[in-house]
């Protein structure tokens, strides 16, 4: 950022954020192994912030509703009491949760699919019920999560216990059927008994006293998930974003090489409008990565590339969109070019802002924010793992290089946060002036690994490592920097809550939430 | 609980079920709520059985979608029109359910009940029902209340009605574009309802804003809506008023608008008249024709033949006959295919000197056309060419063309040939069609593919039904039973196929002189399946001929047959004697 001498910002930039530990869901004990199907590996806040869903590698979505809103909704005719409530901060608790995805097997291609829940995106809440998107490698499924009676039925015409013989719930389907002159199950004699009553019966005009309408007793709910719609067999690869449109009824889904139209009310069919597949996969040498929706556009997509572009298509051009309206590339420094370099570039993760002005894109290195009216380098550049550069050639080896880090902006837009290794995120304003870099740790005391001075963020700066000082003998894989690197915890999945300084993030198994 | 007399039982059975934990049980009583309400009677069904139902919402939507529909035909059971009101409720609380196709459901049943209630009660009832509706906190409430106000407008008094069209105009503005999309929707339907004087006012005010709508999705519907709307409005308004609408819809940004715009172009032509068709929208449909799109084109095309019918000869071939030039060598097949379909309806629009001098060449460079929908699209409409042209001209221009796609290397394409064969054949005359096709016809019983040999049997049949017996004996019969010694098992496999749907054609005498002797001989062959096939061929044959002949030929043959080592054969010749007994005893 080039600070206050080109947006005169008369408050100045706002006051880095002091993080606070708010809750912690699936919290691991001490020496407790993590199963792989618990790990976390989608984390979504829907609009409004109430709720939370993640999904997991075991194919679940759990979701997660705020607990402090109630309060507010009552607060909101005093907004004086608003004021008081500066303490408060977002709260959650366990909701429902449910299998979405089951590992499956492909007999035409002899391909296992994992059950492993990529992406999850919340649609419009209707009626009070739920409903989102997940989606796995291959299939996308649309959820619907809705109170539901429990029935209980007390009144009835025919006594259950006559009639079922040996069944004593007030399921009477098989007692039924135990008596086929008389039942209403789809069967053929059905008929034949009621046409027998139609024809042969007359009711009388005052209507059959002695029938009554079943009574239900019970006026327990539950929380039911329902699959409404399944869009199956529109990606020959691996689905890695879904993304709603803001026209409420349609949304795109992207696997390496093509991006995919679909309405919700539509399962059977998709359009495709974005195909980079090379007539001859040898000359192969840019895939999708990400792909997102504008949040107010609903004709603006952009979708990002391992070779480290983010291109912005315009759905009103034309029906199929391989031709960008725009293109977002960094160019390189001459001679710096290694091995890795395109490797690096890769984009994991792009999301718009909530005004849609801004793209933040993740690579590997480092987080960018690009503004859509200036295609010609990005407005900001964060330096997230500078440090690991000397060590690339072990991130290879051990595949580390290919990890996936997602990132996110405040509901406010005025910071960035993605994460790092070593259950380890970093929080940057990005507000003009602002210096603010802060590294957390997913842990219940997450400020433990903060450096004393932040370092100021710019694109220009290749020594702006935030160095992580780590004690004592807990941190066994410091190097001689003191930076920390263990590859195995990586804390990929992270969300800003959409209205309010809120952190979810996973680490493995566990979901932490903080708040400032 | 209570006991219940016999024959009550089923009823009461059903009136149980309708809170049975199988949905298939739920959904059986709800499709007999009828049978319920009639056994409960007038009375107890709007005290008991309604409010029963409005208390049901939260089942699964397959239920309420049966309720919704069920309802709509419950006035009689209720009592009448005079207690119709009492239906809303549950109706109402349908309308605002998460499914889109239950709320659809229940607006129509509302719409449907409101038509045929009073006066009063709709202004009671109905009328705060739909204002209930259109500020419900879900969307999906709003959405369903737009589709009601032209239920209830018509017949409220002059103050609601002026709310009534306020409302209507918030909903055009809803922050949810659900609520926009079914408001734009469902406006035509609403306008006509409404008084001319607030129609160029207030409604043509809440056009405008939809037409501007940031959502692509709502400015689409938007254009549906022009058509509805032009027709309502004088000539002159509709000039004014929907024509720079369109023309401006016509250069709109998004390639989806413009599309809609190139469906629906040609039904506003009536609305604006001739001379504002002439100077706005054919110039206006001719950049469609011409747009950057493929999908736009694609639209355009298919109404090439609409818009033409609607302009005089002379305006389409000035105009729009160019484009239909360029579109028949366009880059994208779909569009060369949608244009192919359609592009016959012109000859009678444009008579028969410009058809023979500017369409034939179009006709004939898609018949040509690498890809093989845009040819077979020409030759399905080939009739609508012969009534124009005259059958010597066609037969001596179109005929090669035929010919090559007889052989084809799609074999869909061959089998749609195939399929219009006799209607050549009727239009071709039977001279002509013995020199150029008969050997065609012969030629695809020997195809690789057994979908063509299956129907180039069926065309057999149909062509020995169009030029009679005595035709197909001179010049089918011999050639297809030539080909019973085949050396192929599956090609004399067509030909028994050909032979029993050729014997009913054919009749008793034909069919034991000529046909019989072979079917028998086959019977000889060594491939199982031939011969379990001559016992299938054999039974459809014995009701045709005469008894004799059955207990001479056919009989022996099957007997001889059910002896046969193959299972199959055995199976067959059985099943065929067994019929062959029944035939008897029925005669």
């Amino acid at each position: 950022m080039n600070g206050a001498e080109v947006v005169a910002a008369p408050a100045g930039p706002p006051v880095p954020l002091d993080w606070k530990f708010s809750q912690v869901f699936g919290e691991r004990t001490a020496g407790e192994e993590v199963q792989e199907v618990d790990i976390i590996s989608a984390i979504e806040f829907d609009k409004s912030g109430d709720h939370l869903a993640t999904g997991d590698r075991g194919g679940r979505v759990v979701l997660f509703e705020r607990t402090d809103t109630k309060d507010h909704g009552e607060s909101r005719r005093d907004s004086e009491r608003m004021d008081y409530s500066l303490g408060r901060h977002p709260e959650f608790r366990y909701k429902t949760e449910f299998q979405s995805h089951e590992p499956e097997f492909d007999y035409l291609k002899s391909l296992e699919i994992e059950e492993k829940i990529n992406k999850i995106r919340w649609c419009q809440i209707a009626n009070g019920a739920l409903f989102l998107l997940s989606t796995n490698d291959k299939t996308i499924k649309f959820w619907k999560v809705q109170e539901k009676k429990v029935k209980k039925i007390a009144e009835m015409n025919v006594d259950p216990s006559k009639s079922m013989g040996n069944g004593s719930t007030a399921s009477s389907s098989n007692s039924i059927s135990a008596r086929p002159s008389l039942e209403n199950g789809g069967f053929p004699d059905s008929d034949r008994s009621f046409n027998y009553l139609s024809s042969d019966f007359s009711f009388p005009p005052g209507g059959i006293p002695s029938l009554r309408l079943p009574v239900v007793s019970s006026h327990e709910t539950s929380l039911v998930a329902r699959c409404r719609r399944v869009y199956a067999h529109a990606h020959d690869y691996h689905i890695n974003s879904i993304s709603n449109n803001s026209d409420g009824e349609t949304f795109i889904s992207a696997d390496d090489l093509r991006i995919n139209l679909w309405n919700l009310e539509i399962s059977n069919q998709s359009f495709n409008i974005v195909d980079v597949k090379p007539a001859n996969m040898e000359d192969l040498t840019e895939v999708i990565t990400s792909a997102e929706f504008h949040p107010t556009h609903c004709n603006t997509l952009a979708y990002s590339s391992s070779k480290g572009s983010i291109r912005l298509i315009d759905l009103r051009q034309s029906a199929l969109c391989d031709s960008h309206a725009k293109l977002f590339e960094e160019q390189e420094a001459p001679g710096s070019r290694s091995f890795f370099t395109e490797i690096i570039a890769s984009i994991s993760d792009i999301k718009f802002g909530k005004d849609g002005r801004y793209i933040l894109s993740r690579d590997y290195m480092t987080l960018k924010l690009w503004d859509i009216n200036m295609d010609s380098g990005p407005v900001a550049t964060y330096q997230v793992h500078e440090y690991l550069r000397p060590k690339l050639c072990d991130l290879y080896e051990n595949d580390s290089i290919f990890d996936k880090f997602e990132c996110c902006l405040s509901g406010d837009g005025l910071r960035v946060a993605t994460g790092s290794y070593s259950n380890l995120f970093r929080v940057f304003g990005c507000a003009p002036g602002s210096t603010e870099a802060t590294t957390l740790e997913a842990s219940k005391n997450p400020m433990r690994r903060q450096v004393p001075t932040p370092s100021r963020p710019s694109r220009s700066l290749g020594n702006s490592i935030t160095r992580v000082v780590r004690r004592g003998a807990e941190n066994p894989g410091v190097d001689a920097n003191g930076n920390s690197f263990d590859f195995t915890t990586k804390l990929l999945h992270l969300a800003w809550h959409p209205s309010e300084n809120s952190i979810a993030c996973a680490a493995a198994n566990s979901l932490y939430m903080y708040y400032a | 609980m209570a006991m219940v007399d016999q024959p009550l039982y089923p009823i009461a059975v059903l009136i149980d079920e309708l809170k049975n934990e199988d949905i298939q049980l739920r959904l059986n009583s709800i499709r007999r709520l009828s049978t319920i309400a009639r056994a409960l009677g007038e009375e107890r069904t709007r005290k008991e059985l309604i409010p029963f139902l409005s208390e049901n919402n939260d089942d699964d939507d397959e239920v309420l979608l049966a309720t919704a529909e069920e309802l709509g035909v419950f006035v009689p059971y209720v009592g009448g029109v005079e207690h119709a009101s009492v239906l809303l409720p549950p109706l109402e609380t349908l309308c605002t359910v998460e499914e889109t196709c239950v709320r659809d459901k229940s607006v129509e049943s509302l719409c449907r009940i409101g038509a045929q209630m009073r006066e009063q009660d709709l202004v009671d009832h109905f009328i705060p029902l739909v204002k209930r509706l259109a500020s419900g906190e879900w969307f999906t409430a709003r959405v369903s209340s737009c589709g009601l106000f032209h239920i209830a407008y018509p017949s409220a008094p002059e103050a609601l009605k002026t709310e009534l069209r306020t409302i209507y105009g918030q909903l055009c503005q809803d922050d949810m574009p659900m609520v926009r999309r079914s408001a734009a929707t469902n406006l035509g339907k609403f306008a006509a309802t409404v008084e001319a004087a607030h129609l160029k006012t207030d409604i043509m005010s809440v056009f405008d804003d939809l037409t501007q709508d940031d959502q692509d999705s709502v400015r689409l519907l938007a254009v549906e809506g022009c058509a509805a709307l032009g027709k309502l409005l004088e000539p002159q308004d509709c000039v004014a008023h929907i024509l720079p609408v369109i023309v401006n819809f016509s250069q709109d940004k998004s390639w989806r608008v413009r599309y809609m715009v190139a469906n629906q172009l040609y039904e506003l032509c009536e609305a604006v008249g001739p001379d504002s068709t002439k100077t706005e929208l054919v110039p206006a449909y001719v950049r469609l024709l011409r747009d950057n799109e493929a999908e736009v084109r694609i639209a355009a095309a298919g109404k090439v033949t609409k818009f033409s019918r609607i302009l005089s000869p002379e305006l389409a071939i000035q105009h729009i006959l160019p484009c239909v030039k360029e579109l028949s060598t366009d880059s994208s097949q779909h569009v060369r295919s949608a244009l192919a379909s359609v592009i016959m309806g012109m000859a009678p629009v444009l008579g028969k000197d410009a058809t023979i001098e500017q369409l034939l060449p179009i006709f004939l460079s898609l018949l040509k056309d690498e890809f093989p929908d845009v040819r077979l699209n020409i030759i399905s409409k080939l009739d609508q060419v012969n009534q124009v042209i005259g059958i010597d001209l066609l037969s001596q221009s179109l005929l090669p063309a035929i010919v090559e796609l007889a052989e084809d290397r799609h074999w869909r394409v061959r089998l749609a040939i195939i399929e219009y064969i006799p209607l050549l054949a009727s239009q071709l005359g039977v001279g002509f069609f013995d020199d150029k096709l008969g050997a065609l016809c012969m030629q695809w019983l020997k195809d690789k593919v057994y979908s063509i040999r299956d129907a180039a049997a069926n065309n057999v049949k149909r062509l020995a039904e169009e030029f009679g017996p005595e035709w197909a004996m001179q010049h089918i019969i011999p050639q297809v039973l030539d080909m019973i010694n085949d050396p192929h098992y599956l090609y004399r496999m067509t030909i028994l196929h050909a032979i029993s749907l050729l014997a009913p054609v054919l009749g008793s005498e034909i069919t034991s002189t000529n046909l019989l002797p072979l079917v028998v001989n086959a019977a000889k062959d060594r491939v199982p399946n031939i011969k379990f096939n001559v016992a299938k061929v054999l039974q459809s044959i014995i009701p045709i001929v005469e008894e004799s002949v059955v207990e001479s030929t056919i009989k022996p043959c099957l007997v001889e047959l059910s002896e046969d080592p193959d299972v199959d054969v055995r199976f067959f010749a059985s099943q065929a004697l067994q019929s062959s007994d029944q035939v008897k005893m029925s005669s």
